[in-house]
């Protein structure tokens, strides 16, 4: 029979303990190299929208906070719209990096408020930032969402959220607003409260 | 109306939005490590127990940063010489790794972003939660990074890595590697992988490496030295192509202009 000439993706390893110095080498320390980490500012100009922080900690699962995880996210604009559309916000990169503190975990995005976005079937997805999490100890990149609390009706509307079937499990993916431009992210990677992990 | 809606009410017009066949070819996770690799220590706290819920890919999947050159230094690419203070460069082996960036359909990604870092000649890191007592290289940083031509290829210049013990079994010590991050063209084909060099003995008893699951999945991480590319009386030269996902169809040429 003949063969379907397709190449196998590369597999993926462990970012390691010493992701830093590749992709926030300024965070580690490595001066001089790059002038600027990739992905430290989102937000490059007047960015329409509202302005967020995100805020967490990444556990595992014996309840520690990981201080060696890197994190990317990937979001539209507040318009709904991504960097490669026409129309989106120049002023706003849709993309960024960040390191857990070395000492507490903890891990913040200066962003804006995503707009929504459509489905496949052009129903609304509620607004959203994609999250991805590497770290030593994960051997492929953990992909979730961060939902935000306080959109109830576009999040009880949600084509992704409403697939979900063990619905206790939605909290997991919804950042708490602390009323100050704050939410509030955490992660659990494994055991109760387990966040959920997509595979797309 | 709010705005939530009136943005659906626009969207779900007929037609506009559908698209039917488009998306990712799916992830092989069978081919990847699995989250849970017990030989690989750290893995055992920070590996979900729960299935990974999968959707068709969106908009937010099938997009991603876009990067420029002129976002880049010219010794970016020169690990030999971008932390030096000496013209010399840093010490160790000197070789050029270069290669390809293809999908699953063997074409080449063009102008992707590819970071890679790596310890030095000694096998130490120039980090601070290192502490293994091999020296720094005064003159060598351990980071890099470029963006694939129109054909998908990219090269680094570099030093050979050292092997390095680690804290797993009471005697682990990973293979000579250089850590590899590549973007692809959308958020879907995101990727942190390492590369290994052809012949290390060492690959084989590595707990890392062995979280692959195939013979076949560990060699397709192993480069290959070209002595046809070789410089004469300068750099060996390594062979190291990556494969992302491939792509059922593209919704939008990525512009240009990067972040």
């Amino acid at each position: 029979m003949q063969r379907i000439a397709r190449l196998k993706e590369s597999p993926s390893q462990t970012a390691g303990p010493y992701v830093h110095i590749g992709m926030l080498p300024n965070f580690a320390g490595i001066d001089g190299v790059f002038d600027e980490d990739l992905g430290a500012r989102m937000i490059v100009g007047e960015a329409k929208g509202e302005r967020i922080t995100i805020r967490g900690r990444v556990f595992d699962g014996v309840g520690a906070a990981l201080k060696d995880v890197l994190l990317e996210v990937w979001q539209a604009d507040a318009q709904g719209l991504f960097p490669s559309q026409e129309g989106a916000d120049p002023a706003f990169t849709g993309w960024g990096r960040q390191a857990a503190d070395m000492d507490t975990g903890e891990f913040a995005f200066e962003t804006v408020k995503p707009g929504p976005v459509p489905f496949r079937d052009g129903r609304l997805m509620a607004p959203h930032v994609s999250l991805w999490i590497v770290a030593r100890g994960i051997n492929l990149g953990l992909q979730t969402r961060i939902y935000f609390a306080d959109e109830d009706e576009a999040n009880a509307s949600d084509p992704i959220l409403s697939r979900i079937e063990h619905r206790d499990r939605i909290p997991t993916l919804l950042a708490e607003p602390k009323g100050d431009g704050t939410y509030r992210f955490d992660i659990r990677l494994q055991g109760e409260n387990e966040t959920i992990f997509f595979d797309f | 109306m709010n705005a939530f809606k009136q943005k659906q009410a626009v969207l779900q017009t007929p037609g506009g939005h559908d698209r039917p066949g488009g998306g990712l070819y799916a992830r092989d996770r069978s081919w990847h490590p699995a989250a849970l690799t017990p030989a690989y220590k750290t893995s055992v706290t920070r590996s979900p127990t729960r299935a990974p819920i999968s959707f068709p890919t969106t908009l937010g999947e099938e997009t991603g940063p876009v990067f420029t050159r002129d976002r880049l230094g010219p010794l970016d690419a020169d690990l030999v010489h971008n932390f030096a203070r000496s013209p010399d460069g840093a010490i160790g082996p000197r070789i050029v790794v270069q290669g390809r960036v293809l999908d699953e359909d063997g074409r080449g990604v063009p102008h992707t972003l590819v970071e890679v870092w790596q310890a030095n000649a000694g096998g130490r890191y120039r980090h601070k939660k290192e502490g293994y007592l091999a020296p720094l290289d005064p003159d060598f940083g351990g980071c890099g990074r470029c963006l694939t031509d129109e054909a998908g290829r990219y090269e680094f210049r570099t030093i050979q890595p050292g092997p390095y013990p680690w804290p797993n079994g009471p005697n682990d010590w990973r293979p000579a590697h250089i850590h590899f991050s590549v973007f692809g063209q959308s958020w879907g084909q995101r990727l942190i992988t390492q590369m290994y060099f052809d012949g290390d003995p060492m690959i084989w008893r590595c707990p890392i490496v062995g979280t692959i699951p195939s013979p076949e999945g560990i060699e397709s991480l192993v480069a290959r030295l070209d002595m046809e590319a070789t410089i004469p009386m300068d750099a060996r030269v390594y062979r190291f192509d990556i494969v992302l996902r491939g792509r059922r169809q593209t919704l939008f040429e990525n512009r240009m202009e990067g972040l």
